[in-house]
């Protein structure tokens, strides 16, 4: 479905808890704020209260058929239980960005995979804010991506946090600014 | 309001339904479809309506038939295990000639099955899973728009022909998000005054609602009745939509998910060069037979996309009438059709005996 215009599938997963469902909801919704066409995808129900979430994104130019994604161009693997079911399905040539603080050395994935290490949650508690490894994690995807800016992510924060989360969205902002210059400057 | 908004389709269609002036929801938890009570919950007291969550999805459709009777736009959702425990209600709602909406967001079955999304209820909702000689009205959204759209409609058809209207989703149109425009539409249709509810009888006749009708050859009559309503139906209510048609080698028929795959599929392999089109029920009862039948006259081919082991094809079978050869693709208990394995059967059809009637065949 990448053969003509623009397309992007990708996979969020980890622990219930990390955000992960959140970070989906945020790059569907940045999306679609930028006019792209998109689908947001959950797992949903037992799987959920098994201890893992993950949420399937489509980003494209033209009408999505099936918002389930069999094999990501992307993986933002939060954990390595993520890593370890979803990076074999990760296409040729596609992206991994792997939460470094969770998940020790680099996997061997065959077909030109570009990785990503990046220690989200010590440089969440760096910005003084745990839970934020999700929008670091997520500033680096978009900044080796490229077609959306965390800038736009930052200014849709406001849509998908709850109200009463709201007191962090300066300290989320700078989750996904400092995601992005980890991956664009790899420290 | 014509914002597009970022919204799961159980989400927008519980708000569709509040702006499509349902009155009161009656509803019973289970997976994938939780997202509708409890947004009901919330939403039907802030604007003073009637939530209850049941005891039983028994409790819930004899609840809808309870507040139905009284004149209120009533409804009720489920999933596949769910919707089977209320067929008996749906038969009784049949009977008393009551408008209804019922939404079944379907997952695997038979039994308990699985939470996963599937079509194979299809059956079910277009033969009737209750007892007796009647229909329901079955609407087969394939978007989170058309989850919306839908709403009024059905509530419109329910209360036009005093029936059921199902809405036969899946789960993957109940989880998935999907920008949105939700705006309020005034209806276009002359409904009938509910002159039949039950309002109090101070000062008029008595109104009876009921099923039971014992007098020799009454429930014949009725049964008559309820036939010429259904043929009403069957005139003026059949939605489909055609895609890519011209010059088609292979005609797909697909609905809900199952259609947005394959229209995919369909673009794909008119991209190779193979002349492949689709036509979707959007209406599932009634059927769009006599579109397929008159595709029939001129394409030789059909396959049918399904999320179940072949339900729908015999619709499609009995439409084309053996004018064309009817191939089936279907995934079950969860699986969902891939555009690459469609695209793969279309490669090998369009090379054997199909094509446009009288065009001449490929060799």
């Amino acid at each position: 479905m990448t053969t003509n215009g623009f397309c992007e599938e990708i996979i969020i997963a980890g622990f219930g808890g990390q955000g992960i469902i959140l970070a989906g909801k945020l790059l569907a919704q940045t999306a679609m704020k930028a006019g792209r066409e998109v689908t947001y995808m959950p797992s949903y129900g037992a799987e959920v209260r098994g201890g893992t979430a993950n949420c399937m994104v489509i980003v494209s130019d033209k009408p999505i058929a099936n918002p389930v994604v069999t094999r990501p161009c992307s993986l933002i693997a939060m954990n390595k239980a993520s890593l370890t079911k979803f990076g074999p399905r990760i296409k040729a040539g596609g992206l991994l960005i792997m939460n470094s603080s969770l998940i020790d050395g680099e996997p061997e994935l065959e077909g030109d995979i570009e990785i990503v290490a990046i220690p989200a949650d010590d440089l969440a508690v760096e910005l003084g804010s745990p839970r934020s490894a999700n929008m670091v994690a997520m500033g680096a995807y978009l900044q080796k991506r490229g077609y959306l800016g965390p800038d736009a992510a930052a200014v849709c924060l406001a849509d998908v946090l709850a109200k009463r989360h709201h007191e962090t969205l300066p300290v989320n902002s700078k989750a996904l600014h400092r995601g992005a210059e980890f991956a664009a400057q790899g420290s | 309001m014509s914002e597009r908004v970022l919204m799961c389709g159980n989400k927008a269609l519980a708000e569709a339904a509040i702006l499509a002036g349902c009155d009161a929801y009656f509803g019973y938890p289970i997976t994938p479809q939780n997202e509708i009570p409890a947004y009901m919950s919330r939403r039907m007291p802030e604007e003073g309506r009637v939530f209850v969550q049941s005891e039983s999805e028994l409790a819930a459709i004899s609840m809808v038939f309870g507040a139905s009777a009284t004149g209120k736009r009533a409804m009720t959702t489920s999933s596949s295990p769910g919707i089977s425990l209320m067929q008996e209600g749906i038969s009784y709602l049949a009977g008393a000639e009551l408008p209804a909406v019922v939404v079944n967001v379907m997952r695997g079955g038979p039994g308990l099955g699985n939470i996963a999304p599937s079509q194979s209820d299809y059956f079910q909702a277009t033969r009737g899973g209750g007892h007796g000689d009647y229909r329901t009205i079955v609407l087969a959204p394939s978007t989170v728009q058309e989850m919306v759209d839908f709403m009024p409609l059905a509530f419109d058809l329910a209360d036009q022909y005093t029936m059921t209207v199902l809405v036969l989703a899946d789960g993957i149109l109940g989880q998935m998000m999907e920008p949105v425009v939700l705006e309020k539409k005034q209806s276009k249709r002359k409904l009938p005054p509910k002159d039949w509810a039950l309002t109090g009888a101070n000062g008029r006749k008595q109104h009876i609602v009921r099923s039971l009708w014992l007098a020799d050859g009454r429930l014949e009559e009725q049964n008559r009745k309820l036939q010429t309503k259904y043929e009403q139906v069957l005139k003026n209510e059949v939605l489909f939509e055609d895609y890519r048609l011209e010059g088609a080698e292979v005609v797909v028929v697909a609905y809900g998910v199952a259609a947005r795959i394959a229209r995919s599929a369909v673009d794909s392999a008119r991209e190779e060069g193979i002349a492949a089109g689709l036509i979707r029920p959007i209406t599932l009862w009634p059927f769009p037979t006599e579109r397929i039948g008159k595709a029939a006259d001129k394409y030789g081919l059909f396959l049918a996309v399904e999320m179940n082991m072949g339900q729908m094809v015999e619709d499609v079978r009995l439409a084309v009438e053996g004018k064309a050869s009817v191939l089936f693709h279907g995934r079950s208990g969860g699986g969902v059709p891939a555009v690459e394995d469609i695209v793969g059967i279309l490669r090998q059809a369009s090379g054997s005996g199909g094509g446009e009637k009288g065009v001449g065949k490929r060799k």
